[in-house]
């Protein structure tokens, strides 16, 4: 860890050994760096010192005066002249916590055999090292009605709960969510939530994870498995460009849940409840399990793989083939699609943003991101964070995390450049503001952090390009695309950052690929190629990653019918159903990848689970197969392959392409009930890895119609009467809710149950729309 | 009743006490007046000088808490009054407030000045619907005096008082639970360090004393140190109020000098009930460890007590005669205890649960001699380990009534039950009889 000051050191005696930490270590910390390990249940290394359980009592002396009585290691930081004695050279510890762990056991029920916890508890394991053999206690045990529902996904039993208030603390001070609080007094003293205000926290499931006995279990996994029958593997999420470190337990072959992974560089110990329970589209009846291609009848038909791969062949031979990747490939597979594209179908026409996009957003990424360093590092030394069309809560929420730490310890500045002050920015008591360009007070040390829906607004990308004082990050809300960037997966780049308009760039590649040419001329977006593919001298033929088409456009989906169609996919969806040929790929958990993160980190994770009905293929592996039939190979058999390639072919070190040096536009002006839409995702909606998890989807926010409190009057609403927002095209009808927007903006949410823009309104941003009461 | 000393209580038996006329009348608010004149500082200094400790139970000095607020520090500093009396047995404060509410008023006027607060509050036990109001009704006396609000006697010295209910939980009695719920959180005690002097009510400098401490105040600058100084002992100065209860013929408030002891304090109070003869004591509430007659001249001061193994504490004597079981009178403490625990740590909150089960067990006369050794290490296990000294005040009945009466306890067990009748311990036994 490099620090910018130096850090006092203070050498203080534990067990009769010498140990050196840092000034501010607590004791028990301090123990555990020689390896003394103190039991404890309240503490925890990410929350501030409760002292609240009394497990980890150890007698501590100061210069040569003893406290009178044993003290808490876990709430007094070292001092010089400091003698600790734990549980090992002290008696009276020894007895201190043997009796602490007595009494925590006199009203916990002995459930361990049907426990979730049991086989990985504190409490258990605890209660062997430090208890006693049989029990003293002979009277009544307090009981509680169990288990209650706090969300739709957190269960509590009471009765099991020791009252660390490591819960209560998490959602305190780390989320910034304080649903839960303790209750009562005494022994009846209990965790709970509002009346009528359930733990919706986006992060409620960590509290699962830390609490340190079986009190609060996730309603998904509860009962499924003994920890000991479980598999664990380290894995990466691949919900969002955050980058968590992930566990993933998989019993016979199927995954039954996921834990946040400790990386202290990047999600500390915490992730968000979507990717910790958002991965039953893994096992979903939906997956695709063998090849399929469409017959004459117009059916889809189960097929082999020679078979398959032959119709590719054929449908893509000689034909003008656009790629479109997704948002959700791994740096190997866009490897591969980058590869496939250039050198088996001969182009550039590649685009991996299944999203709103932009030719100034291409050239954005391809100047300025593919070169950004920034990290979470500089978010924690940060003298100003600026959020611009980025809600980290909802996009990232692992940066949202950082943010509120920095926010809640030091009084981070905040800035959001939004259409209102959403829950995660009055969290982080961000200044909101409407434009990049009244932005002040920037310096080296602040961090601007743009989202993917900058791309929306036109000549935002060509600002902050331009912008040379503060630290820049792009933060893409899925985990793919950095890594896309990155393997090239785009139109006017090769892998490596290597822009396709430079010639010295084309010959690098063209040398490690071994062949003689690459397509020189810039390749179409996501959008150019839906619309080239009916029109005269355009394309052809598409191969389609994993993509929505209700994520580009309403239009998107209809323009692939007339052409002959590629899928690989996981699990059927709007394209299998119009695909020509259907390829069967594996999930990540089914596969070996790696993901790059916002900041450009590598995420690597292997092999969870062995599919016991899919595939385990990866993409770039069946673009290895096509390639092959199709007599053009681009030789990557597998992922450590491509891995491997790409690694050895290194970054660009020559010039970028030029920045982008775009307009911005004005917004269209209303006038009588009309409104301009804008709009994000909830962290929490419709997307389609969310699938079939109902515990999670309980736990969304609620859609709501954002409006300001003049439209309101002058529509005669209150904030939860219905309001209905329309085109041309189609009608939503959703709650109103007042908040300081713009009197011309209606904000709604992109891809939520009751509000789904992009399908109704043909557009998620910028349109016109009508506000009126429902 | 020479060895009384009058000074808090002096006008109780007065009709109209607790007007703001009749303490004018009696010199009030001179005091006031005086400390406005002085110097901040000199005002500490003179309390840290007279010798006042304390009389919330701890004896601190309270010129040197005072002392303890950062001056100069640009930061709000608070008075925070604790009246949230709730130690069984102890009745000071309140009759205090109900018959003279306006020394408290004058004493915390005196004490924000020196500690240089706007802002100072009363936390008052909220059952006592009957005090509030008196409190509430002498604060608006005040106020409308020019003696609170805006340029105090023209001196320039603003202060706002505000009197705060609490909902009735013990916990609150301790200062930073106190602060807690003052702030509006629930009552739990915090973490120390920050201690209130430097981080108290709203994270700013705060002074939480008890309502007697602060009430004392106006008459020692009225009448100076040497004159406080006459009253006590040597380390334990003043006068304070010693509430008997329980046995005794006259039960009541009994202002007296420090040191006095139970024998002189029970001749005043005419005596144990009639025919009865004193089996065990508290000296300060139940928290303090119980004595018996071997303890009867005992100095009532913070070192006496301490020397014979108990603390003066809260000055509440609570008397018991022969007739009393003494397994049966430290269950309803202990039960009092596991109601009042706060339930953030472990020994307090589990321990409780356990020791009111254990305690019935005894008393009802089940279980064997192990049994009280048991008993013994459950405390054992409980006092000392908590964090912060209600699991104490709960260990301490047992602990002393088993080295004063063990074979009380263990008579239980070989009899089977209890051989006490608990009728005969009360005030209508006579009738029932």
């Amino acid at each position: 860890m490099t620090t910018d000051v130096a850090v006092e050191m203070i050498t203080v005696v534990i067990d009769g050994f010498e140990v050196t930490v840092p000034k501010g270590t607590l004791i028990i910390r301090a123990a555990e760096k020689l390896g003394i390990q103190i039991p404890r249940f309240c503490d925890h290394p990410l929350l501030a010192p409760a002292g609240a359980c009394r497990q980890c009592l150890v007698d501590v002396e100061i210069n040569g005066r003893a406290f009178p009585k044993p003290q808490a290691s876990c709430t007094i930081p070292v001092e010089p002249n400091m003698i600790v004695k734990t549980q090992l050279t002290s008696p009276v510890a020894e007895k201190a916590q043997k009796g602490i762990m007595e009494l925590l056991l006199i009203n916990h029920p002995l459930d361990c055999p049907v426990c979730d916890k049991g086989g990985e508890c504190p409490l258990q394991n605890q209660a062997m090292s430090t208890g006693r053999t049989e029990s003293r206690f002979t009277g009544v045990k307090r009981t509680f009605e169990k288990p209650i529902n706090i969300s739709s996904q957190v269960l509590l039993d009471r009765e099991r709960c020791v009252l660390c208030a490591r819960c209560t603390r998490f959602s305190e001070q780390i989320a910034g969510d304080p649903f839960i609080t303790l209750n009562e007094r005494g022994a009846l003293q209990q965790v709970g939530i509002y009346e009528k205000d359930p733990f919706n926290s986006y992060f409620s499931g960590n509290t699962v994870q830390i609490c340190p006995v079986g009190a609060l279990t996730g309603a998904s996994y509860r009962f499924r498995a003994r920890p000991f029958d479980l598999v664990s593997t380290p894995t990466a999420c691949e919900h969002c460009a955050a980058g968590c470190a992930l566990r993933t337990d998989v019993r016979r072959g199927k995954t039954l849940r996921r834990l946040a992974g400790d990386d202290a560089s990047v999600n500390e110990e915490w992730n968000c409840d979507k990717g910790r329970w958002a991965f039953k589209y893994l096992s979903s009846k939906e997956r695709v399990t063998s090849p399929l291609v469409r017959g004459d009848d117009g059916e889809l038909r189960e097929a082999s793989w020679p078979e398959a791969l032959a119709r590719v062949a054929a449908g893509f031979s000689d034909k003008k083939v656009g790629v479109l990747v997704g948002g959700r490939a791994t740096v190997e597979d866009a490897y591969g699609y980058s590869k496939f594209a250039r050198i088996t179908l001969g182009t550039n026409d590649i685009d991996f943003r299944s999203r709103p996009h932009t030719d100034e957003e291409a050239a954005f990424l391809a100047s300025t991101v593919v070169n950004l360093k920034t990290t979470y590092a500089d978010i924690d030394k940060a003298d100003h964070v600026v959020l611009v069309n980025f809600e980290p809560e909802d996009e990232s929420p692992i940066v949202f995390l950082r943010v509120y730490k920095q926010v809640r310890k030091r009084g981070l500045q905040v800035t959001t450049i939004a259409p209102f002050a959403s829950r995660g920015s009055e969290k982080l008591k961000a200044n909101l503001l409407s434009s990049f360009d009244q932005v002040t007070n920037l310096t080296e040390k602040s961090v601007v952090l743009v989202g993917e829906r900058s791309a929306e607004v036109p000549g935002l990308f060509s600002a902050i390009a331009a912008h040379t004082t503060a630290k820049i990050a792009w933060i893409p809300r899925r985990s793919g695309e950095r890594g896309a960037l990155a393997a090239g997966a785009l139109g006017n780049l090769l892998p490596g950052g290597r822009p396709v308009s430079d010639a010295a760039a084309r010959i690098d590649v063209q040398t490690a690929w071994g062949v003689d040419s690459l397509p020189t001329e810039l390749g179409r977006s996501t959008e150019q190629i839906l619309n080239s593919l009916n029109s005269e001298g355009g394309l052809d033929a598409v191969l389609i990653g994993g993509v929505d088409p209700s994520d580009i456009s309403s239009a998107a989906l209809g323009q692939l019918l007339n052409s002959f169609v590629v899928s690989l996919e996981i699990s059927h969806s709007a394209v299998t159903a119009i695909a020509d040929v259907v390829l069967p790929v594996a999930a990540v958990t089914e596969k070996a990848g790696s993901f790059l993160d916002w900041e450009g980190r590598e995420r690597s994770f292997d092999k969870a689970i062995e599919g016991p009905l899919v595939t385990t293929r990866s993409d770039v592996r069946i673009l290895s197969m096509i390639a092959d039939e199709m007599k053009k190979p681009i030789s990557l058999p597998s992922v450590t392959s491509a891995a491997k390639e790409f690694s050895a072919l290194g970054v660009w070190d020559g010039a970028s392409v030029s920045k982008p040096t775009n307009a911005s536009a004005s917004t269209p002006s209303v006038s009588g009930d009309q409104a301009v839409l804008t709009s994000w995702r909830q962290l929490i909606d419709l997307g389609s890895l969310q699938a079939g998890e109902e515990n999670l989807a309980g736990t969304a926010r609620k859609a709501v119609a954002v409006i300001s409190a003049a439209r309101a009057t002058s529509l005669g609403v209150k904030s939860g009467e219905l309001l209905t927002i329309a085109n041309e095209r189609g009608s939503i009808t959703v709650p109103a809710h007042i908040a300081n927007i713009s009197d011309d903006k209606v904000w709604l949410p992109r891809n939520s149950q009751d509000s789904q823009t992009i399908v109704t309104f043909g557009a998620a941003e910028g349109c016109l729309v009508s506000v009126v009461k429902a | 009743m020479s060895k009384l000393s009058p000074v808090l209580s002096a006008h109780w038996d007065e009709a109209d006490s607790f007007t703001i006329d009749a303490y004018r009348r009696n010199g009030g608010y001179k005091a006031a007046k005086t400390a406005l004149d002085m110097d901040p500082d000199a005002v500490i200094q003179l309390v840290k000088d007279s010798g006042l400790r304390g009389r919330g139970g701890a004896g601190f000095p309270t010129g040197m808490k005072w002392g303890f607020i950062p001056q100069n520090d640009g930061k709000d500093h608070y008075l925070v009054v604790n009246a949230d009396e709730s130690e069984p047995g102890t009745c000071k404060d309140m009759p205090l407030l109900m018959a003279n509410p306006h020394s408290l008023v004058e004493g915390i006027i005196i004490a924000s000045y020196a500690i240089r607060a706007n802002y100072a509050f009363i936390y008052l036990r909220g059952e006592v619907v009957h005090v509030y109001r008196r409190v509430q009704q002498a604060i608006a006396d005040a106020y409308a005096a020019g003696l609170l609000g805006k340029n105090i006697n023209g001196k320039g010295f603003d202060l706002e008082l505000v009197l705060h209910a609490g909902a009735g939980a013990y916990i609150c009695g301790e200062e930073t639970a106190l602060l807690d719920s003052l702030e509006g959180f629930r009552g739990q005690p915090r973490l120390r360090p920050p201690f209130p002097a430097i981080a108290g009510l709203y994270a700013r400098p705060t002074v939480v004393n008890n309502v007697e401490s602060i009430a004392s105040v106006p008459a020692i600058i009225a009448n100076g140190t040497e004159w406080f100084q006459s009253m006590g002992t040597e380390k334990s100065k003043g006068f304070t109020l010693y509430s008997l209860s329980g046995h005794v013929k006259n039960p009541g408030q009994f202002e007296a000098p420090l040191g006095i002891t139970l024998r002189e304090l029970l001749e005043m109070a005419g005596g144990m009930r009639e025919g009865h003869t004193l089996k065990f004591w508290t000296p300060g509430g139940s928290s303090t460890p119980m004595f018996t007659q071997e303890h009867l001249d005992v100095p009532l001061d913070y070192e006496g007590v301490g020397a014979a193994g108990s603390m003066l504490g809260t000055k509440a004597l609570q008397i018991f005669d022969e007739t009393t079981c003494v397994v049966r009178a430290v269950l309803r403490w202990t039960e009092f205890y596991k109601h009042e625990s706060c339930g953030k740590c472990t020994p307090c909150r589990e321990g409780t649960w356990w020791l009111v089960q254990a305690l019935k067990e005894l008393e009802a006369g089940r279980g064997t001699s192990a049994d009280l050794d048991k008993l013994l290490d459950i405390v054992d296990n409980i006092a000392g380990r908590s964090f912060c000294a209600l699991a104490d005040g709960a260990a301490s009945p047992i602990v002393s009534s088993m080295k004063h009466f063990r074979e009380e306890y263990q008579r239980h067990l070989d009899l089977g039950s209890c051989p006490f009748d608990p009728i005969a311990s009360t005030l209508f036994a006579g009738a029932l009889s």
